[in-house]
């Protein structure tokens, strides 16, 4: 790889520990947020992603462990706490988040415009900002956070509520934030986003259950995949999973068991990152539930990247 | 057979703006329908004459065979976003109270693996018990039409499965489902799918009708970035996927040429539900 996505600066945490009262947000968590490219942290609410977020924004400290980060200034938070003025203007807002990282009046006007414009927002810029709509809400935050070109952007979930216009301009604004260099970390409870990210890490009660590219994540899934057209009976319906329509059932053969299940042969299927995360979840409830085994918990941790 | 939910040519305007536009559609039980829209695109005002909460401009609106009332809308179970839970109640409470409020006498039982939670109050229940907790309580009168608004946001992907797999028992049990949601990962688990722009049904079928030979120009390339850089000066819409782009819209040609000597693979690829959707919601602003 060459230009900005070299990574010749990596930021991230590592082993983070943090507790909220008696409650344990997160235990032992790594995240490692390459220049140049875009980390998914993925899970479903309560698994951890905001406090991990506001570790790397540095809006947390952590128990224990350490986080790698920009200084404050060359960082980008969403949501910010003090983000946008509702009674501003859109472009007020923008002036005055650029006069407050010390741009140049002009170039931050002109990388406003620029933003407003590639993400749809340019009709809107002398509405008030508490007039807008949710997902022009969204989008002007995220403006407002990488207007200074920062070399961390922390956008914690940005999508989530948007409509599909809305969010196709908030992938664009991402985007172009690694293009230009920038290291961004991105929260999200959905798995056909983090696809279209270079790295992932999925969390689940404050803990990793899978991490590294989406190829790696679904190279590393243990057992084999099968689509099957009904729901299995007996002790494999706790391992199948009702997926467009069909079914889906996962068996945590052991290495050798594995060769001899090829794909196209009694329904075995190339798993994809939502199959991947599925059967980690998996592996970790039937683990949870019984002794499971070796085979269950092989290649679970082969991730890697984070 | 009669359909559950259905309206016909129906159109409704606030005013000088028209906010849905000749639609018509059928739930029929057993199916699993995805109502899909950007923001704006009339789903709301819809489903809420669906309900019979507004009346139409025009056309007809029938719930279960007869114009919408509150006599029909006990056989319905809807699942807002807002979950619609009382936070200052346990589940068990919520559960006696909509009982109550749909007459049906029998109180429905909270699903076995809530029941640790029975004594908490809602408010403090992780939201993704919240949600099954607001699942359980829609289900518990076996309404014929299930209404779900993205009844799945905010869940892990395991949960999600399961979620799902409720909502299926429904359907297989004879329930017409209806699905309203912005993410193409829930739109991929209803059997058809409507998509709505500007007011109107733009797009009726399956998940793989709708998008049928629809393509997109993907590029790998050895710096993204400079990829990225490059078709943009273009002019071209460009969208990240991994370490590739994605440019809907375009000629591999154009492409190409737009990447001048940038060391990149170039080729089509099927389009995805969210490409298709977005172009079908541009087509119709721009008509």
């Amino acid at each position: 790889m060459t230009g900005a996505e070299s990574g010749q600066v990596t930021w991230g945490a590592t082993e983070l520990f943090v507790s909220h009262g008696r409650t344990v947000a997160l235990r032992g968590v790594s995240l490692s947020a390459p220049a140049g490219q875009v980390t998914a942290v993925v899970g479903g609410d309560g698994a951890g992603k905001t406090t991990l977020l506001r570790c790397m924004a540095g809006s947390l400290a952590p128990g224990s462990g350490t986080v790698r980060r920009p200084p404050k200034e060359r960082s980008g938070y969403f949501p910010a706490s003090s983000g946008i003025y509702e009674d501003l203007t859109v472009a007020e807002n923008l002036d005055f988040r650029a006069n407050g990282y010390g741009l140049p009046r002009q170039v931050g006007r002109d990388r406003a415009a620029e933003y407003l414009e590639r993400a749809g927002l340019s009709a809107a810029s002398g509405r008030l900002a508490g007039q807008l709509s949710g997902g022009m809400r969204q989008k002007l935050a995220v403006i407002a956070a990488m207007l200074h070109h920062p070399d961390l952007l922390v956008l914690d979930e940005p999508t989530t509520g948007v409509d599909p216009v809305s969010r196709s301009g908030l992938w664009w604004l991402i985007a172009r934030a690694a293009a230009e260099g920038c290291a961004v970390v991105l929260a999200t409870t959905y798995l056909d986003e983090a696809e279209r990210c270079t790295a992932v890490l999925v969390l689940d009660e404050g803990t990793e259950l899978v991490s590294g590219s989406p190829e790696q994540i679904v190279a590393a899934m243990p057992g084999v995949l099968r689509a099957v057209p009904f729901k299995p009976e007996g002790e494999a319906a706790a391992r199948a999973w009702r997926r467009a329509g069909r079914w889906r059932r996962w068996d945590p053969l052991s290495g050798q068991d594995t060769d001899q299940a090829p794909v196209g042969r009694g329904g075995v299927i190339t798993p994809d990152l939502q199959d991947a995360v599925t059967v980690a979840a998996l592996a970790r409830q039937v683990g949870q539930d019984s002794d499971p085994g070796p085979a269950v918990l092989a290649g679970q941790h082969q991730g890697g990247a984070a | 057979m009669t359909s559950l939910a259905g309206c016909a040519e129906v159109t409704k305007q606030f005013g000088d703006f028209t906010a849905v536009r000749d639609v018509s559609l059928l739930v029929q039980p057993g199916e699993i329908v995805g109502l899909l829209g950007a923001n704006g695109a009339g789903k709301t005002t819809l489903i809420r004459m669906l309900l019979g909460l507004i009346g139409t401009s025009r056309g007809r609106v029938e719930l279960f065979g007869e114009p919408p009332s509150r006599q029909t809308r006990s056989r319905l179970g809807y699942v807002p976003q807002g979950l619609g839970l009382y936070d200052d109640m346990t589940p068990a409470e919520n559960m006696q109270f909509s009982a109550a409020i749909f007459g049906t006498g029998a109180v429905g039982a909270l699903p076995e693996a809530l029941g640790r939670y029975a004594a908490d109050l809602v408010g403090s229940l992780p939201l993704g018990v919240q949600r099954r907790v607001a699942f359980a309580q829609a289900l518990a009168h076996r309404p014929d039409l299930l209404i779900l608004d993205e009844p799945t946001s905010g869940v892990d992907p395991l949960g999600r499965a399961r979620l799902w797999e409720t909502i299926a028992e429904a359907a297989d049990g004879g329930a017409g489902v209806l699905v309203t949601t912005h993410y193409m990962e829930e739109a991929q688990e209803c059997g058809r799918l409507v998509i709505m722009a500007d007011g109107r049904v733009v797009a009726e079928g399956t998940s793989a009708q709708i998008v049928g030979s629809g393509h997109v120009v993907r590029v790998d390339a050895e710096s993204w970035s400079k990829a990225f850089g490059a078709l943009e000066r273009a002019g071209l819409q460009v969208a990240l996927a991994g370490r590739g782009l994605r440019v809907p819209g375009a000629d591999p040609g154009a492409v190409r040429a737009a990447l001048g000597d940038l060391p990149a693979t170039v080729r089509q690829v099927p389009a995805t539900l969210e490409e298709r959707f977005f172009e079908l919601t541009a087509q119709s602003e721009a008509a």
